[in-house]
């Protein structure tokens, strides 16, 4: 399946964003997120952005007061999914200027647009910014 | 009254911006207060109203666990707005709160349906994702037809996620595979870079779940492998390959190449050359030149500063191990310094990597190097230090170990480690070497005595098992002890309260050993027939252990006794039997050591019965098979499942010389237990006041080995090997066991002055039996219509190529292909002649799928 969750987490360890590729039970995501948030948190910025838990990879970055962690297969490539993160980054940016944990937290809807966008099924099907964001544009303009 | 209510209701409703400002002021009762707000306000049938308050619930839903099931319904309500915004917020609520088990989920089939069909692009691509989500088997069924038109659309935006739909449809309805697989294989030509992105990530989950069926697509891949410039496609593409090349071997060498060239190229991304560095060590590492250039390009990262790199050069590395250490010892320096990284995922890697270099000249230098990291190392990463080396030590009979005295002194300075929580596989490899290798016994005896002797790590208990094993082993081979009153002294020290009682029941069973053992020592020394025989070997040092005095024995027993008088009320129901047993041992022998050496008469009862507890220790115990068990052969006629009315039957032969009363009303249950009790031949029993003759225990253990030898292991056989003789010949042992034991030949090694010593070694025992996986995976439905689609792929696609027509098996998809029919007319004229063609393909089922020869 890829990519089997997204979650974007604050410093303070506040889930801002989490999209499930594969149905899990309310209990199951508060506890998956509550240790990988434990976990990632831990790590300082010397030690790699890798980290095993059960059966997943979790391959996060920190942004400013957010971060961007990635829940994939065994044998996804790591690399990869950094140049995802990357990419939705820069795809908020471009969308938001300059990104910041509140434009999330208030367009929630809209970063949830952009990843549909961007991944289907855990696959990723688009990763060009200008395609990602047409129909937001769209949708900003019929408002 | 209440639609005035419901007016106020929506003229002040709180937007999700409200709600978002209130959250984010903490007050602790806010959600539940806008919960009840959003239950009112999403009954209401002001669709706009209904959609804010589901809007707000699943925000509150994502981010602060509240539950949404309840509003499954509403949500259904919302998705069936003409309005898009609405929609949107109905099909995400759905998306993220419906599961398989949703009762309402059967409702929101014809909306996605209109949707799916809809003019507006913005909303079919809402409802596929939607169904890429949640789809079921039946909505997967029902909607077949909507996607297969989906495939073909002129819109990108639609295609690309109608294509990373058919992944979840083709899982929950294989059958759909004949409807959508040749228009998804299609697409693999398309020039549109969105569209191939998405293809190529759908055929890789695709293959990595059974790359067989997928083999007769390796030219479409091979192009785009060649043509692609595009990172995400390529290495999509890359995982492919690897799982292909990992079956068809013919297939790797002509990947070789272009992944080369990939790899070769300067401005090439990080993540592509990592992917061509993984895939050449996962499944093209028989090729010489493309593993040689990617074992130099993992070089750059292994020395790169990015710990990122570092990590996945340290990853890659423990890929290609198994099959070619070289690349791993090529770069033994970069390793040996990770392990000082930083990072405790680089950490861990290094150490899996300096464990696959593990061999028996290295591993001295190895676990040295692994034990001064354990010492410096937080508690985490030091036990899986200490973890690591006992696998690696111990893997297939401790292979490569070839000094033993070593291998136990490391085994006692792992006990000694702070961090120390691997006591269990400790206590394992300390009595399993104890009763494989003869030759190390006295080295573990000595390894022992130390741990025991040190009260300071009775406090620890992640000792206690290791502990438990030193105090057996002081016990079991207490004839290589230098001073057996030391031991007993330190098995009964005060300290030992600390242990758990378990533990403490083998304090005391070795400490009986222990005193046994002197006893015997010191009776046999006496005996007028030895005397003159101990006189001479007295001389000759044997008496150096076994020089028992009058003095030291009476002071032995006093002690034990002292030390155990006080278990003797414990509550521990194992540790005060024992105590006791050990206390009556003492009261029958006590006067007869009281007497000092006056009497000669040797049949007193007291060395009657030190001769049979003799008898009882001496049995050496073997290493068992762990599968012994199921060696057994099952007797003709055993009904495992009945009940065990029979079993007096098969008691009372074993009974018969004991129990010749005959009544039948004795108790079966009685029976079983006397005799069990007279078979395995506890001490306890045999220690109490009715003290059977040693001849009769004597006998009753060679019938027990005559009826079980199968268990037993000869002792005397690892002598033979003992001699240098590398001859198995079971000659002595009357009864052959039938495990048969290998012995390593040893080879004499230059470097090291001593042989390695015979490892007893069990065959068959240690390799767990694989089952044959067969290619179980191709009677899977998915696989089965994949490969009938893609029989004759080469004769069809000329045809496929000219007009894009419908393939369709009318008698399988039913329903719903009829009415694919008749939205597509113009692929009618087609169709009839694609399903005659089907039904060649299908005939021709049962044939292998083959790669194509233009790629081979």
């Amino acid at each position: 399946m890829g990519i089997r969750f997204i979650l974007m987490v604050n410093k303070q360890g506040q889930t801002r964003l989490a999209q499930y590729y594969e149905w899990l039970t309310l209990e199951e995501r508060r506890a998956l997120e509550g240790e990988i948030v434990r976990k990632c948190l831990a790590r300082n910025d010397q030690q790699c952005s890798f980290v095993e838990h059960r059966n997943y990879k979790i391959v996060y970055r920190r942004y400013a007061s957010l971060f961007f962690m990635v829940g994939v297969d065994d044998d996804e490539n790591e690399l990869a999914i950094l140049e995802f993160i990357h990419l939705l980054v820069e795809t908020m940016d471009k969308h938001f200027g300059n990104v910041c944990e509140l434009d999330i937290m208030f367009h929630l809807e809209k970063a949830h647009f952009m990843l549909e966008e961007m991944v289907m099924n855990g696959c990723i099907v688009e990763t060009s910014k200008a395609n990602i964001l047409s129909p937001i544009q769209l949708m900003d303009k019929a408002h | 009254m209440a639609s005035s209510n419901s007016l106020m209701d929506s003229l002040f409703q709180r937007s999700l911006e409200d709600l978002i400002k209130g959250l984010r002021l903490g007050e602790s009762t806010f959600v539940s207060k806008s919960l009840d707000e959003i239950r009112r306000e999403i009954k209401l049938t002001d669709p706009s109203t209904k959609s804010v308050a589901l809007q707000k619930l699943s925000y509150l839903a994502a981010l602060h666990g509240v539950d949404m099931a309840w509003a499954a319904f509403h949500a259904v309500e919302v998705v069936s707005s003409s309005r898009f915004a609405h929609k949107r917020i109905g099909y995400h609520a759905i998306a993220q709160s419906f599961s398989d088990q949703t009762p309402v989920l059967l409702l929101i089939t014809n909306q996605l349906r209109k949707d799916l069909s809809s003019s507006n692009e913005h909303e079919v691509s809402l409802a596929l994702e939607c169904l890429a989500r949640i789809g079921t088997d039946d909505l997967a069924r029902d909607l077949t037809s909507e996607v297969f038109t989906l495939l073909g659309s002129s819109k990108a935006l639609v295609r690309k996620k109608a294509i990373g739909v058919v992944l979840r449809v083709f899982d929950k309805y294989p059958d759909a595979v004949k409807v959508c697989f040749k228009r998804l294989v299609e697409n693999l030509e398309s020039s549109d870079p969105q569209i191939l992105s998405a293809v190529v990530g759908v055929f890789c989950e695709l293959t990595s779940k059974d790359p067989r069926s997928y083999l007769p697509l390796a030219p479409e891949f091979y192009k785009i492998l060649v043509d692609s410039r595009n990172n995400w496609v390529l290495i999509k593409i890359l995982k492919i390959f690897a799982k292909l090349a990992s079956i068809e071997p013919r297939l790797a060498k002509k990947v070789a190449d272009p992944v080369c060239e990939h790899m070769r190229k300067n401005n090439v991304g990080k993540s592509l050359l990592f992917e061509c560095i993984r895939t050449v060590f996962s499944s093209l590492s028989d090729q010489e030149t493309a593993l040689k250039l990617a074992v130099a390009k993992i070089k750059e990262f292994l020395v790169d500063d990015d710990p990122n790199l570092k990590y996945l050069g340290l990853h890659a590395l423990s890929i290609v191990a198994p099959k070619h250490l070289w690349a791993v010892l090529e770069n033994k320096e970069a390793v040996v310094k990770a392990m000082s990284d930083e990072d405790p995922n680089v950490k861990l890697e290094a150490l899996h990597l300096l464990m696959a270099m593990v061999n028996e000249d290295n591993v001295t230098e190895i676990s040295r190097i692994l034990m001064n990291y354990a010492l410096k190392s937080d508690p985490l990463f030091c036990n899986e230090i200490i973890g690591s080396i006992l696998v690696a030590c111990s893997r297939n009979s401790y292979e490569i170990i070839v000094d033993f005295d070593w291998y136990l002194s490391l085994l006692g300075e792992m006990a000694r480690v702070p961090h120390c929580q691997r006591g269990k596989e400790i206590e394992h490899q300390l009595v399993d070497i104890g009763t494989r290798v003869k030759d190390a016994r006295l080295e573990l005896v000595r390894v022992s005595r130390a741990l025991l002797i040190d009260p300071a790590l009775l406090g620890n208990q992640f000792l206690h098992h290791i502990l438990s094993a030193a105090a057996w082993a002081s016990g079991e081979y207490v004839e290589f002890s230098k001073s057996p009153y030391e031991i007993a002294e330190a098995l009964l020290q005060p300290c030992t309260c600390l242990l758990p009682p378990s533990i403490r029941a083998i304090y005391i069973h070795s400490a009986f050993k222990v005193l046994v053992f002197s006893v015997g020592a010191y009776f046999s020394a006496q005996e007028p027939t030895s005397s003159l025989l101990a006189q001479e070997s007295t001389s000759s040092g044997s008496s150096v252990v076994n020089g028992f005095t009058y003095d030291s024995i009476s002071s032995l027993v006093s002690m034990i006794e002292l030390g155990l008088c006080s278990l003797s009320g414990t509550i521990d129901v194992e540790v005060q039997e024992r105590t006791k047993n050990v206390l009556g041992f003492i009261g029958m022998i006590k006067h007869e050591i009281a007497e000092k050496p006056t009497s000669q008469d040797s049949e007193t009862e007291a060395h009657r019965a030190m001769a049979f507890m003799e008898d009882v220790f001496s049995e050496e115990l073997g290493p068992v098979s762990s599968t012994a068990q199921e060696k057994v052969p099952l007797p003709k006629g055993l009904e495992l499942t009945e009940n065990l009315e029979d079993l007096q039957e098969i008691c009372r032969e074993v009974l018969e010389p004991v129990a010749e009363s005959n009544s039948s009303s004795f108790h079966t249950s009685d029976k079983v237990s006397f005799s069990v009790a007279k078979l395995t031949i506890r001490d306890q029993e045999e220690a109490s006041s009715s003290l059977p003759p040693p001849p009769e225990s004597a006998s009753l253990l060679a019938e027990h080995r005559k009826r079980h030898g199968l268990y037993y292991l000869s002792s005397q056989k690892s002598d033979n090997h003992n001699d240098g003789d590398g001859n198995d010949n079971n000659t002595s042992n009357e009864y052959p066991p039938a495990n048969e034991i290998s012995v390593d030949s040893f080879k004499p090694k230059k470097k090291i002055s001593k042989p390695r010593p015979v490892v007893v070694k069990l065959d068959e025992g240690d390799d767990p039996k694989t089952k044959p996986d067969a290619s179980s995976s191709n009677d899977e439905p998915l696989s089965r219509a994949i490969q009938t689609a893609l029989m004759g792929k080469g004769k069809g696609k000329e045809s496929v190529k000219d007009n894009h027509d419908i393939n369709v098996d009318t008698e399988n998809i039913g329903q719903s292909s009829r009415r694919e029919k008749k939205k597509k007319k113009n692929g009618e004229r087609s169709s009839k002649r694609s399903s005659r063609r089907r039904r060649d393909q299908e005939a021709s089922v049962t044939k292998p799928v083959e790669v194509p020869d233009l790629l081979l």
